[in-house]
């Protein structure tokens, strides 16, 4: 696999995290919202932190589709499972959260399972016409 | 709610969030490789390629549905519950979904980094 379509994986896993945060984040500065309040809602888009955690989504849900277009499903989903692992040392090392040791097996067993699938290949080899319809 | 309501209700995020994981890669399958795509007939050709796939159309349907269904689980149990068990069981799903719709070579290094994923990512939320 290329180094491009590395960077690919390492594109959804960071724009999915620092989205996730910028978006949490907006959300515990504005306090609690009534979802009947729609206009209020939508108008939350156009404040900076919730506009810079949309647009990171937008380009988490880009490269992820970008990445489906060249490997399997199979692929993708467990080798950006390292986004989990981001979260929870952002937490501990940014936000300065407790992290438990339950967790920390947690954060080990998503990166053994992250080298264990990208140490394979990428895409399922195509199969020949002539199996088709077996 | 009683645990078969709230277990029901995971049980619809991770069909609906598996469907639409299924569909979307299934789309982008058979748009191909969009780095490719894109290099011969620029950014353009790459977006309508994938807006006018039907199994597009129908992937982020059923990931509406999963947002919609998750916000509704979440309103009938905890969210340390519900987020690590839906994500988890999402990981075993889309495995044996990829493996029947999508004919994905499922194979034991697959199956392995599926599970040692979905158990980690059930444990981080304790």
């Amino acid at each position: 696999m290329s180094f491009r379509k590395y960077l690919v994986l390492a594109a959804i896993v960071l724009f999915g995290s620092f989205g996730d945060i910028c978006l949490s984040y907006a959300m515990k500065q504005v306090g609690p919202q009534s979802a009947t309040d729609l206009p209020h809602i939508i108008g939350l888009v156009f404040t900076p932190w919730v506009a810079l955690g949309t647009l990171l989504l937008i380009g988490f849900f880009a490269s992820y589709m970008s990445a489906l277009s060249w490997a399997d499903l199979t692929y993708v989903l467990p080798a950006t499972g390292m986004g989990y692992v981001l979260l929870a040392l952002m937490a501990r090392f940014l936000l300065h959260e407790q992290v438990s040791m339950t967790r920390w097996i947690g954060i080990l067993l998503v990166s053994v399972g992250v080298a264990v699938v990208t140490r394979g290949p990428a895409l399922t080899p195509a199969r020949p016409e002539a199996e088709d319809g077996d | 709610m009683s645990a078969i309501g709230t277990w029901s209700a995971i049980a619809v995020v991770v069909a609906s969030s598996t469907a639409g994981d299924v569909l979307t890669a299934r789309a982008m399958k058979e748009v191909g490789d969009v780095g490719a795509l894109y290099r011969q007939k620029g950014l353009g050709a790459v977006f309508r390629a994938v807006v006018t796939n039907g199994y597009f159309a129908a992937g982020i349907t059923s990931m509406a549905v999963s947002f919609f269904s998750l916000l509704v689980a979440l309103s009938w149990a905890d969210v340390s519950l519900v987020g690590p068990a839906a994500a988890s069981l999402t990981f075993i799903a889309n495995a044996f979904a990829a493996k029947s719709f999508l004919k994905e070579d499922v194979n034991q290094r697959r199956w392995t980094a599926a599970l040692l994923v979905a158990c980690g990512v059930a444990l981080l939320a304790y």
